[in-house]
């Protein structure tokens, strides 16, 4: 188990770095040292979570898998034969050498429609789970470090989000905005920032009781340090490991947005839209099914990537590690 | 006579991590007669609590069991069935563990728990399992009668739920009763109750206990005999009081004097009264500590596993397993050095 | 003059259903430098929550905790600075009281004074790890790498980071095992010594404080019942409560002896007996006992009994069975 370890350059180098608190010689001030601790930090999240899961076959598949469509949306233009919105005369043609996956109702050609919609869901995913993040964090943070009349009212807001089905909610607040594809990110970032919040702060609310916590400000460590050096860290896994998990649930809510006609504005390539215009007649099969595909991989992939790393994370499997 | 319990050359392993086998305890032998409460003493990981899953077949299903272990001269403990240790375990053989609250079922009442087991096991109908469970309280000291059956374990405090614990184990009155550190997580107070209440059965009916604990005051106020494990082996074993105040055995003489010495008296000036600056006079290393760390049975070094940390330690010590002396009649003890331990290792 | 002193320190919890429980109720002590004060008492007794208002980690309902003279004041949103982090605090789970995230020597660093150079802060580091006898390139390794008692060192290091005079060491070797508790103790000992440092050392451990306090408390039910040199307190007993202790604790003797257990439970913090509160399991009590009992103090000991001044003369050391 000395891979994980490996790569705590700072501590292996022998610089003064290893103390944590000091920062090298030439960059005495906070902002290096800032930046040291955070560099050290992602780099240990990074290690922990890919070092020795990786190996296992289902990580591995779901890895390829992402690797695959991650390439797909960033050579989309090359990798697709045609214009995902050029409409042809070729209407409900079946899958062939030509049309892979066929073509739809308007004569596209189904296959470079799915390869373009990576390009979209992928990085709307990661933009909705992103911002939800970052929002739910500060909010549970704040909720959970102040407590109090800071933590009743953060609370009582996600109450608010909560008392309704997540997907009801998206579908209003999209359908309030308009159907667009911000509108339809808008939504769902509304829609989902509450559960980072819960577990933030409910993992907040665990570090606080912690004796680490305790002994870091008997020290005569300030609040603030002490949240960003003692709380932030220990606080933050599992909304990471959630996160992992929600990027596949954002790319289903947004296909089912867009399924509803509340998302992307056609003829934008979004394979919810797919999706919806190929139920109107199954016998066409491969105009929703391929769509449908795209979505199961990239929801499997990151379902079994925030399994991984929800092991990888889990105090008692870092116990183990030692 | 035969003993009641008479573990010969018993040795477990377990399956560890990548197909390798983890002993953990080597050649164990051990007696117990009728009406005899003997302890097991030894540090965590010694083997101690493995001895006692051993002989209640709780072990881990790919556990590698040798040896023998026979109860009454008639039943073989060792590679028994599941479906076999049913007609022993919880019958002929109970157990105290020593978180009652994980033992007791915290939905069930107290009179729930013990009847339930009575009816299942004696095939006794619910008036007279309620009628025994009744005695058995009484029998474990709880006050209250039929209120105590109505009661929760979480109503109860941890004394009380660990006394409905050793009801519930003689519920079916079993031969031998093993207690797995019975009283560790319990205050001084409430463990000197425990520990009568185990002395008092053990008069009262002649019941045989394999008392398992780490403490050496508690192992010489209870138990008539004692085996002491370090590393998945017996270091020592005898009577109890000859084994902790003329012990002949480096490791059991270690573990006597890194704890606090609470046997010795003080003597008091005359008026009774100390001023602060007189009782000054500490020593600055209270405790005589052993070097090292206490190792798994799996990791022992060839020959004596307690030899890297022995004051007395010789060559020959690291190369092969010491013999097993007797220094006197039922004192034996496995040490191929046999120093004078009168003398406090500096 | 002591380091510290607690004085008539009480601790409240409110709880829903219970109302208002008082945890500590009234407990006034001192500690001086070098000196180690032994607290013990059973579980429930309020020994912790006396250690964690003391460090100011609860505030104190009434009363006053004071270093060197001078209040200490609760930890709020405010940094603690001066005096206040001279008061420190040893907790009892090794496993829990270090950031597993965060190196040792960052950790240890915490405590250090501020205002040094990065160089100056490392050697700190060093001689602290040193002083505990850890290795100095533990500085750089992750708390999840050391042993239990390894972090119980560690923790102690941090603790002496700001050169406090007052150590409250809550049940340090409680979580440890036989060969660890003795290491761990011996070094706690060794640095009241060198360093003259006091010690509050809460424990259940009887055998253990009377092997190493000057002074022991004994705490039952919120208030210390029993209070004088150890010595003193273990001779000759005054408090019925402090014998029922020391007659619990089971001994190596050549006549095997089972020790004598306590009648009784602890009563519910939230319905405290009227008079003395150990009135209903004490074997000894009589009907002025239903008023609380005054405090007898006796050369530098008390004890909080009717019968602590009589007992001088039926004077019954425990040690005589």
């Amino acid at each position: 188990m000395t891979g994980p370890r490996i790569d705590l350059t700072p501590s292996e180098s022998g610089d003064p770095v290893t103390t944590g608190t000091v920062p090298p010689a030439p960059g005495g001030d906070p902002r290096t040292q800032r930046l040291l601790e955070r560099r050290r930090w992602a780099g240990r999240l990074r290690v922990r979570s890919v070092s020795s899961t990786w190996r296992q076959p289902s990580v591995v598949f779901a890895l390829i898998l992402l690797g695959v469509w991650m390439l797909a949306a960033a050579l989309a233009p090359v990798v697709a034969p045609f214009d995902p919105v050029t409409q042809s005369a070729n209407l409900y043609a079946s899958p062939s050498a030509e049309h892979w996956f066929g073509t739809d109702e308007l004569g596209r050609d189904v296959f470079s429609r799915v390869v373009h919609g990576a390009r979209l869901s992928l990085p709307v995913a990661v933009i909705i789970v992103g911002v939800a993040l970052a929002i739910g964090a500060v909010l549970g943070l704040l909720a959970g470090y102040l407590g109090r009349a800071a933590d009743e009212v953060i609370m009582r807001v996600t109450d608010l989000v909560f008392a309704f089905p997540q997907i009801i909610l998206a579908m209003a607040v999209a359908a309030a905005f308009g159907p667009s594809t911000r509108n339809a990110v808008l939504a769902l970032i509304i829609v989902s920032w509450p559960t980072y919040a819960r577990v933030i702060r409910s993992s907040v609310l665990s570090v606080r009781g912690a004796d680490y916590l305790a002994a870091s400000r008997l020290l005569g460590v300030g609040p603030v340090m002490a949240l960003r050096r003692d709380v932030v860290p220990n606080a933050v896994g599992p909304a990471v490991v959630l996160a992992t998990l929600e990027l596949g649930n954002a790319v289903l809510m947004l296909a089912a947005l867009s399924f509803l006609g509340l998302g992307p504005r056609p003829p934008a390539p979004e394979w919810g839209a797919m999706i919806a215009a190929g139920s109107r007649d199954l016998s066409m099969w491969w105009v929703s099914v391929f769509p449908g595909l795209a979505i199961l991989t990239v929801v499997l992939a990151f379902n079994i990537l925030g399994d991984a790393l929800r092991d990888r994370l889990d105090p008692r499997y870092a116990k183990g590690l030692s | 006579m035969t003993a009641l319990l008479d573990v010969r050359h018993l040795a477990v392993s377990l399956p560890g991590a990548g197909g390798q086998v983890l002993p953990v305890i080597h050649d164990a032998t051990l007696q117990v007669s009728r009406g005899e409460i003997v302890g097991i003493a030894g540090e965590s990981g010694s083997g101690k609590s493995m001895t006692a899953q051993a002989l209640l077949g709780l072990l881990p299903e790919r556990a590698q069991v040798s040896g023998s272990a026979v109860l009454d001269g008639n039943t073989e403990l060792v590679g028994r069935s599941g479906r076999a240790w049913r007609t022993v375990r919880g019958t002929r053989i109970a157990m105290v563990f020593q978180d009652a609250t994980a033992a007791l079922h915290p939905m069930l009442t107290v009179g729930r728990q013990l009847t339930e087991h009575m009816r299942e096991h004696l095939g006794l109908d619910r008036r007279a399992a309620e009628a025994r469970a009744l005695d058995l309280l009484d029998r474990v000291r709880i006050p209250g009668g039929r209120g105590a059956l109505r009661s929760y374990p979480h109503q109860l405090s941890g004394g009380m739920r660990q006394r409905v614990a050793i009801a519930s184990a003689l519920a079916c009155e079993p031969e031998l009763l093993i207690a797995d550190e019975p009283t560790t997580a319990l205050d001084v107070t409430v463990q000197a109750g425990i520990l009568e209440l185990f002395d008092e059965l053990r008069r009262e009916s002649g019941l045989s206990v394999l008392f398992i604990t780490h403490d050496l005051g508690v192992l010489a106020a209870l138990t008539v005999r004692a085996y002491v494990f370090y590393a998945g082996r017996v270091m020592e074993s005898g009577p109890t009081g000859e084994l902790l105040l003329r012990p002949r055995h480096p490791y059991t003489a270690a573990l006597l004097h890194a704890r606090p010495h609470a046997d010795d008296s003080w003597t008091l000036p005359e008026d009774g009264v100390t001023r602060p600056d007189e009782a000054a006079e500490r020593r600055t290393q209270p405790l005589v500590t052993i070097p090292g760390s206490a190792v798994s049975p799996a990791a022992a070094p060839p020959g004596c596993p307690f030899a890297p940390r022995c004051a007395y330690a010789e060559a020959a010590c690291t190369g092969e397993l010491p013999p097993v002396t007797e220094v006197r009649p039922g004192h034996a003890v496995a040490c191929r050095v046999l120093p004078d331990l009168t003398e406090v290792p500096a | 003059m002591s380091a510290l002193t607690v004085d008539d320190a009480a601790v409240e919890y409110s709880s829903r259903g219970r109302g208002t429980v008082r945890a500590v109720d009234g407990v006034s002590l001192e500690v001086a430098r070098g000196q180690i004060v032994g607290l013990v008492g059973e579980s429930g007794c309020g020994k912790s929550s006396l250690a964690r208002a003391v460090a100011g980690l609860e505030p104190v309902a009434s009363g006053q905790v004071l270093i060197d003279g001078r209040p200490v004041s609760p930890l709020g949103w405010r940094r603690r600075t001066g005096q206040d982090v001279r008061l420190q605090m040893v907790f009892q789970n090794p496993y829990a009281s270090l950031n597993p995230r965060r190196t040792v020597g960052s950790q240890v660093a915490d405590g250090l004074p501020e205002g040094r150079s990065s160089a100056v802060r490392h050697a700190e580091v060093s001689r602290l790890l040193d002083l505990v006898g850890m290795p100095a390139d533990a500085a750089a390794r992750y708390p999840h790498q050391f042993s239990g008692g390894q972090r119980q060192r560690i923790a102690i290091a941090r603790a002496l980071a700001p050169e406090p005079e007052v150590l409250i060491a809550d049940e340090p070797v409680t979580a440890l095992d036989a060969s660890s508790q003795a290491q761990i103790v011996n070094l706690l000992v060794s640095l009241v010594a060198e360093l003259s440092v006091g010690v509050l050392f809460i424990s259940h451990d009887l055998a253990l404080v009377r092997e190493i306090a000057d002074i022991t408390a004994v705490m039952y039910l919120g208030r210390i019942v029993e209070m004088g040199p150890t010595q003193q307190v273990w001779g000759a007993p005054r408090h019925p409560y402090t014998r029922a202790l020391i007659d619990a604790l089971p001994r190596i003797t050549e006549a095997p002896r089972l020790p004598v257990p306590l009648r009784g439970e602890v009563p519910d913090a939230a319905h405290v007996p009227t008079g003395c509160r150990f009135r209903p399991r004490c074997p000894v009590a009589m009907d002025v006992c239903t008023e609380q009992p005054p405090i007898i103090t006796l050369g530098p000991a008390m004890a909080e009994c009717w019968l602590a001044e009589s007992a001088r003369d039926d004077d019954r050391p425990s040690d005589k069975h």
